[in-house]
């Protein structure tokens, strides 16, 4: 009952922090309410019995792909005419089309879950780093290999991108930092 | 009554562990003076051991500023997150048989969590101080502590494979004929190196460099806030000798003494260890850090987690 309950605050936290996420108008601002809204889906993984994905979660995205996202828009020196150009872009004409869209979406998955048998938490079943590691590399090898070339894609990418040129020509100080 | 027990305990934690770092402060600048052969602070109470006590008085009473171009509600949060999060990663350390807050089945991922969330408190603070010394500070800590991050995760993975736990009770009890400072040497060179880097101690305090950058992401700080920031460096320090004494030198295990006293004894050395680096080595150039770190660090301790796979998997065959 109490993880039940730790379950709804949590899940609520994020969908609060979501809808910050989308209407903020500055954007480190918007950043932290993402930040806030993953560690809340971390809970809610744990809550459901999925510690190893909650600690990832928290590792991976909240740790250091937003530490990145962070460190990117605050090289962008944010001010107070960026802070106007957002608002001028949100206005509410805006926000009808895609909010029908997903009330549709949303009735969709209440129909689908009204649907299907009650869930209950006595059902959850504990799964452990061990469980995640026989279940990656057995049955789910293919997609981890898949992902694997798609990121070495990214890195061939990258590499690509910061290789110094062969003439320096331009600017000499690209290749510092 | 287990919670209130459980209540009970945290808060004791919490009441040891900030005066604890509070008087690291006075003990840094004690020892320090004696690696460069001075007194260092010896006035207040008897061999200075109030010093902190004094500097907690004067910080309190300082002008607690916020700059008018700063980003109000961020540059408040910053020094907040990272004590926070450092103070909760001590939740997951078993200093003596039964005395953890939390004896987690993540225990060991759970600590490297909280030291990725504690990167935001710098990044932040560099921020929303809207100075560009600041947010120097700040970039240089998003980029250091994303790099040293990432092998300070794969060093570990060579005990959590001899251990088969990410439960920190487990790999202690694990390390009962012999400590992982011998099968792991390497990972745990590269954790210590890790972990100095983590903390923003000296020799990788680059994120503060004072030569530089000022004072780096704390530039626009004062009064308590800033001795926020003092408190989450010593608070980590702290927890990082925890973490090594816990992971490589057998924890709580030893002959003769109790195993709490065993704990504080292996951590005590720990901290004058890393005192003496700070007093001993000279700060790298901010790039030498970055390549240092992903043309050796990286490397090694892929190296260290593949050779101890190998070795483990030979042995089950």
């Amino acid at each position: 009952m109490n993880a039940e309950l730790l379950f709804y605050v949590s899940g609520s936290i994020a969908v609060v922090a979501s809808l910050f996420v989308v209407t903020n108008k500055n954007a480190v601002h918007a950043l932290l309410y993402l930040v806030v809204s993953l560690l809340a889906l971390a809970m809610c993984f744990y809550l459901l019995g999925a510690p190893f994905a909650a600690a990832l979660q928290i590792i991976v995205y909240a740790g250091a792909i937003m530490v990145l996202f962070v460190f990117a828009v605050m090289i962008f020196n944010i001010n107070q005419s960026d802070i106007d150009r957002e608002s001028q872009w949100l206005k509410w004409q805006y926000w009808v089309g895609p909010s029908v869209l997903v009330m549709i979406l949303l009735a969709e998955v209440v129909w689908v879950l009204q649907s299907q048998q009650t869930w209950s938490p006595s059902e959850v079943q504990l799964v452990d780093a061990r469980a995640v590691g026989s279940l990656l590399f057995g049955p789910y090898l293919l997609a981890v290999e898949i992902a694997s070339f798609l990121l070495l894609a990214g890195l061939v990418g990258g590499y690509h991108l910061a290789k110094e040129l062969p003439q320096k020509a331009i600017n000499k100080q690209d290749h510092k930092l | 009554m287990p919670e209130l027990d459980l209540i009970l305990l945290i808060a004791a934690m919490v009441a040891i562990l900030v005066p604890t770092a509070a008087m690291l402060v006075w003990f840094e600048r004690r020892l320090l003076g004696f690696f460069q052969q001075r007194y260092g602070p010896n006035r207040v109470g008897y061999f200075g051991i109030l010093q902190s006590l004094a500097d907690l008085i004067k910080i309190l009473f300082k002008h607690d500023w916020i700059p008018p171009f700063a980003d109000r509600p961020v540059f408040v949060l910053a020094p907040l997150i990272g004590a926070m999060a450092i103070l909760m990663s001590f939740a997951v350390i078993p200093m003596a048989p039964g005395l953890v807050v939390s004896d987690s089945n993540i225990g060991l991922l759970f600590f490297l969590a909280m030291t990725s969330m504690a990167v935001y408190s710098v990044v932040l603070a560099g921020w929303a101080s809207n100075n560009k010394y600041a947010v120097l500070g700040g970039m240089r800590a998003a980029a250091q502590t994303i790099s040293y991050e990432v092998f300070m995760g794969v060093s570990l993975l060579g005990v959590v494979i001899l251990s088969g736990s990410f439960k920190l009770t487990d790999i202690v009890l694990a390390q009962e004929g012999m400590w992982y400072v011998i099968p792991q040497f390497l990972g745990f060179v590269i954790f210590i190196i890790a972990g100095v880097a983590e903390s923003h101690r000296l020799p990788f305090d680059l994120p503060e460099a004072e030569t530089e950058l000022a004072a780096g992401f704390h530039t626009e700080y004062s009064g308590i806030k800033f001795a926020l920031f003092f408190l989450g460096e010593y608070l980590g320090m702290m927890l990082i000798s925890m973490m090594i004494t816990t992971l490589f030198l057998g924890g709580w295990l030893g002959p003769w003494l109790p195993p709490f006293v065993w704990f504080v004894l292996k951590t005590m050395g720990l901290i004058c260890f890393f005192i003496l680096l700070r007093a001993s080595l000279p700060r790298p150039r901010f790039d030498q850090l970055l390549e240092f770190g992903w043309k050796w660090m990286l490397p090694l301790a892929l190296l260290n987690l593949v050779g101890t796979a190998v070795v483990q998997l030979w042995g089950d065959f």
